[in-house]
């Protein structure tokens, strides 16, 4: 019987998708489930966590959020349920928390793992290095095995499960705590999370280009618009939506490199997409070499047909 | 104000890697190395903070002797002494044995503030700071983009998922440093020549076992080879009908 403790963001008594993510993998490696939510809502969200995979679900509340506290009070409940592993989405916070709580538990992490398996009793991770370049199948020495997933990559599974909901110890006050959030305007999807990314490079030519993919990543409606680093370091996009070995490594259904000729560095950060497509001038592109499905010519022409054709498409429903 | 910037020895990010004979380890023909592109900026904000507010900054790593190129390199920027923490088998080390060999040498420093790069551009773990700061019992905020210190007390912007996050804390803190921070300077030559008279303290790493077992490595799996669909926006109908009856999206 392996018990397995897992990090579940919510906001407003809404559970993260890349925490569902995270308990759906949890429970094809581990029988017992127990989800630790923090905050105001943590009650609401962890309700409906049975469907989702948990067995149980512990709600802390406290009150700015700070993680540290957040980490001290999820190891504390790791150590209570005597659980052999540790998972958190990764995603920004799930990043920030999970190493804390793997220090606390005396223990090592694996971020951003791609792949879970089971070597006897023990969980085997696979995970990338030099931003994917690479994967490294690891295994752990550590009293807790404790590791961050990434999104897009396990799928979220729903049954009739039910959990039972316990209230936990309130959580301490943090030595670092959260005074303000600036919300990223119009509310848009991070590029790591999105189920579609539509990213541009140089080939635009100009930053005011970019209003061509902000308008295609709206015709699909699910999409976030990324950024080859050649464009960000110009000034174009800001650094939060670089996809590449220095900025965000990701994988979604549908990744669409427009102008982008494809530099190892950038490859690296969106390699392990579903499906790849890319539009390029260049037919000798390296971008071509990743891509499923390519189209050689000019954006300004076939992005704004590629939108036309999406939105055709998603009013048929 | 007493700084501390930790830096790491990496591969640089041009590098196309080869798995060893062993297939469990990097092959190190042929590799170059530089300092982590986040690391730089930690470097970079170490000495601004020392240029506004006074104070010393000491640059720390875990690496081989050879290590003390990429020491050069701070002190030559403004960074006044360098310490490394001399590990052959550095890159071996997990994230958690790293902070532990850190922790000790921090202790016996005892600086305000302890900069690194927000995930090192190797193993990308992303863990090693937090990992320090709650060793430490100290105050720590992750992917900083805009960081003041005044009074014992400081303020960081964090770059989250949804937008920005501003943490509060008091020092001594533990800060990663993401890309839009600053702009790291390039050092001037006046820079460089000062840089050969700083001191550079070179002592054994404390032994650590790593609790990471690489089991294999390996390239990751070829992606299926693709198509072009055709040329310019009338190849569009062909891509929409791949993408639905093939790849069986939209």
């Amino acid at each position: 019987m392996t018990t397995l403790v897992v990090f579940v963001e919510q906001a407003d008594g809404a559970a993260r998708r890349g925490s569902l993510e995270a308990l759906a993998a949890a429970r094809s490696v581990a029988d017992s489930v127990v989800a630790v939510l923090c905050g105001a809502g943590a009650d609401k969200a962890a309700a409906a966590l049975g469907k989702y995979g948990a067995t149980r679900a512990v709600a802390l509340e406290g009150g700015a959020w700070s993680p540290d506290a957040a980490a001290q009070g999820i190891a504390a409940v790791v150590k209570e349920q005597k659980a052999a592993a540790f998972f958190a989405s990764a995603t920004s916070t799930g990043r920030d928390v999970a190493p804390r709580v793997a220090a606390l538990l005396d223990s090592t992490l694996f971020s951003d793992c791609i792949g879970l398996a089971k070597d006897g009793a023990a969980i085997v991770v696979t995970r990338p290095w030099l931003a994917g370049k690479l994967e490294a199948t690891l295994k752990s020495g550590a009293p807790v095995l404790c590791a961050t997933l990434r999104r897009n990559v396990f799928p979220v599974k729903e049954s009739g499960g039910t959990c039972e909901v316990v209230r936990g110890a309130a959580l301490a006050a943090g030595k670092a705590t959260l005074a303000k959030v600036e919300a990223r305007a119009g509310g848009k999807l991070d590029v790591a999370e999105a189920p579609v990314v539509v990213s541009g490079g140089r080939g635009l030519k100009e930053p005011q280009h970019f209003a061509l993919l902000e308008d295609l990543a709206a015709a699909f409606g699910n999409a976030a618009v990324g950024a080859s680093r050649a464009v960000v370091d110009a000034g174009w996009r800001p650094h939060s939506e670089q996809v590449g070995q220095t900025g965000k490594t990701v994988s979604p259904q549908l990744y669409v490199a427009v102008g982008i000729s494809g530099a190892i560095q950038h490859l690296a950060g969106m390699k392990t997409s579903k499906v790849i497509v890319a539009i390029n001038k260049d037919p000798e592109a390296p971008i071509f070499k990743v891509a499923d499905y390519g189209i050689v010519g000019d954006a300004f022409e076939i992005v704004p047909a590629l939108a036309t054709e999406i939105r055709k498409i998603r009013a048929q429903g | 104000m007493k700084i501390i910037a930790c830096i790491k020895r990496v591969p640089t990010t041009d590098l196309q890697p080869r798995v060893a004979a062993d297939g469990k380890s990097l092959d190190a023909t042929g590799v170059q190395y530089m300092t982590s592109f986040y690391d730089e900026i930690a470097v970079e904000e170490a000495i601004r903070i020392k240029e506004k507010q006074g104070g010393e900054v000491t640059v720390l790593t875990i690496g081989p002797s050879d290590a003390s190129k990429e020491i050069r390199e701070a002190l030559a920027k403004g960074a006044d002494k360098g310490v490394i923490l001399v590990d052959n088998g550095w890159s071996g080390r997990d994230p958690l044995a790293t902070a532990k060999a850190l922790e000790a040498k921090i202790r016996e420093l005892a600086p305000d503030l302890v900069l690194l790069g927000r995930v090192g551009t190797d193993r990308d773990n992303a863990a090693v700071g937090p990992m320090l700061a709650t060793r430490l019992g100290w105050a720590c905020v992750t992917d900083v983009i805009g960081l003041e210190i005044a009074d014992g007390k400081g303020t960081a912007r964090r770059e989250a998922d949804g937008g920005l996050e501003i943490f509060a804390f008091a020092l001594p803190a533990v800060i990663t440093c993401q890309k839009d921070l600053n702009e790291p300077r390039y050092a001037a030559l006046k820079g460089i020549m000062a840089a050969k008279k700083k001191p550079v303290e070179e002592t054994p790493c404390p032994a650590g076992a790593s609790q990471a077992e690489v089991v294999k490595l390996a390239l990751p799996p070829a992606r299926k080879a693709g198509r072009i669909v055709g040329e310019g926006a009338a190849a569009v109908p062909a891509l929409i009908a791949a993408l639905r009856n093939e790849a069986k999206l939209l």
